[in-house]
């Protein structure tokens, strides 16, 4: 296995360069979540116009992947409606589950496909997952006030 | 015999194998699981081919020889540690150990030493692995105790000036880890055990960390309680020991129930067997309870203070070589005294996960993350280290290869 395969360029640059990293003050739900066999953390605000996301905003402390994962997810899932954003959620779940078998859908998950290679290290999904349970987490409660 | 990690390295099978296309294995997670000599993979395997039968159970010749080589281990592990026969309590592992010694103190009625009420006080300290703390978290919340801790210097060390305030006649437990598995930090015990003892306090050691890597002796030390796992001993997963003063597990009420652990049974009520029998019901891990004998027969053969003294030089030399390296910044003490061979540390820019996905692809293992001791590393500012962490079959060269992998890692995620 190479290495070059989990550390994509976009991830990196993701991590260095990281977006919607600053907490927006007004927000519909702050969700914390937190990776406990690492010690991840991310806090997340989400704010939602009708049923579509309008603002996402984040910070916290982990590595590379779970970063760019955030940072990607916060860009990639923002201006989507609620149903939209849990299939390419779903869509992105299925392949951190592929084991290394898909390299993922580029016209649906965009940069978030260069987090393909995680799916070859085990230990590494929960990285890759964290903000977007963060996300989903945020606008199912968000959708239920 | 001098001692020699090479030829030591030769009595583990697993250094004969590769890792991560063909590299070298370089293993600096020994404070998670230590690798086994042969002797116990054969221990274990001749158990299962040759002698298996439930011990203490059974009129026949499998059943004598499995209670025999069973008892033998017992033997072994109480020479092993300074202890008396009687006193050595077989368990699934430390974690056991520790949530047994404090359940059954859960159990003790009012009037038992062992009683804890609203006004008592559970001493334990910021360095304590989770499963020294969360044990007599709960203890605390369901007795109405108040659980109390020392602080941990910058340094890495317990501040002892609260002796005074934190030892007082309300204390009943102090549960202390004997060496701290993020910072490497050695604990001194007399000060405090006799303090605890002044006042009537009994004394719990996590020896999880000190066991595999120095002669402990349990009557020298003067403590009360003992425990550790025997995978990090070059022992089997698995089984662990709960060490306990015989006066005292004459006193301390049963934690687990059941079968074999004894004297009278009735439809309404039960009486108990002297220990060890008494904390020991069930049918045990008897492969690898005769397997960690095997084990502690291993590490006398070569001598506990050889091996400490083999760790001291390694851990001294990796000390030096990671705070020789401006980016680097070692969690724990920075000098040799009362030091063991856990290193911690961070690299400014890399995150530790990130750090051990790097190491990993050169083939050196290393831990990541909080070390189940998460109140300790937020309390020094770093939610994530990385370990290395030193054992008898380690050398010089792995230290070369992990400063080798830091640099290399160094250059990848800056590039």
């Amino acid at each position: 296995m190479n290495l070059d395969n989990l550390y994509q360029e976009v991830i990196l640059d993701h991590y260095k360069n990281p977006l919607n990293k600053s907490l927006a003050k007004d927000y519909d739900v702050q969700v914390h979540h937190i990776n406990p066999s690492c010690g991840d953390e991310i806090t997340l605000n989400i704010t939602l116009t009708g049923n579509v996301i309008s603002k996402i905003t984040w910070d916290g402390v982990g590595c590379s992947i779970s970063q760019a994962s955030v940072s990607i997810a916060s860009d990639l899932l923002v201006g989507k409606t609620l149903d939209v954003s849990e299939s390419i959620t779903e869509e992105f779940m299925d392949l951190m589950q592929s084991k290394g078998k898909k390299s993922g859908n580029e016209l649906v998950l965009e940069d978030a496909v260069a987090l393909a290679g995680v799916s070859q290290y085990p230990a590494r999904i929960k990285c890759a997952l964290l903000g977007w349970m963060a996300i989903k987490d945020a606008s199912m409660q968000a959708s239920n006030k | 015999m001098s001692f020699n990690p090479l030829v030591i390295r030769e009595d583990f099978p697993i250094f004969s194998r590769t890792i991560r296309d063909g590299k070298r294995l370089v293993y600096l997670d020994s404070g998670a699981t230590s690798q086994k000599p042969q002797v116990v993979i054969d221990a274990e395997v001749d158990f299962y081919r040759l002698h298996n039968a439930a011990v203490h159970r059974g009129a026949h010749q499998l059943a004598e020889e499995a209670t025999d080589l069973f008892e033998g281990a017992r033997l072994k592990i109480a020479r092993f540690l300074g202890a008396e026969v009687d006193e050595v309590i077989f368990t699934k592992g430390a974690t056991e150990s520790l949530n047994l010694i404090a359940y059954a103190m859960g159990n003790a009625a009012s009037g038992n030493r062992f009683h804890l009420k609203a006004g008592d006080r559970i001493l334990v300290s910021q360095m304590e692995h989770h499963a020294n703390l969360i044990p007599w978290q709960q203890l605390a919340a369901r007795t109405g105790a108040e659980l109390v801790w020392f602080d941990v210097t910058p340094e890495g060390r317990l501040d002892l000036s609260q002796i005074p305030t934190l030892i007082t006649a309300s204390t009943k437990v102090v549960a202390l880890t004997h060496q701290s598995n993020v910072l490497g930090t050695i604990n001194p015990l007399d000060e405090i055990v006799k303090a605890a003892h002044n006042v009537g306090a009994v004394v719990v050691l996590d020896a999880c960390q000190s066991v595999p890597h120095m002669s402990v002796d349990v009557k020298k030390f003067g403590i009360d309680f003992l425990a550790f796992s025997g995978h990090k001993a070059v022992g089997p997963t698995g089984v662990g020991i709960m060490w306990g003063r015989r006066e005292l597990l004459e006193e301390l009420p049963p934690f687990l129930t059941g079968g074999s652990m004894i004297a009278d049974v009735t439809m309404t009520s039960a009486t108990w067997a002297p220990a060890p029998a008494k904390f020991e019901s069930g049918v045990p891990n008897m492969a690898q309870v005769i397997g960690l004998g095997v084990a502690v027969d291993y590490l006398s053969a070569i001598g506990m203070d050889s091996i400490a003294a083999h760790e001291h030089v390694l851990t001294s030399d990796l000390l030096t070589k990671l705070l020789s390296v401006e980016e680097i910044k070692v969690v724990g003490p920075h000098t040799m005294d009362s030091r063991g061979g856990a290193l911690s540390f961070t690299v400014e820019g890399i995150h530790p996960h990130d750090l051990g996905q790097f190491l990993d692809s050169q083939g050196i293992a290393v831990r990541t993350g909080h070390h189940c001791a998460w109140p300790l590393t937020r309390s020094l500012g770093v939610p994530a280290t990385t370990r290395a962490s030193l054992y008898l079959y380690n050398t010089i060269e792995d230290n070369d290869a992990l400063m080798t992998g830091i640099h290399s890692a160094m250059k990848y995620f800056r590039q």
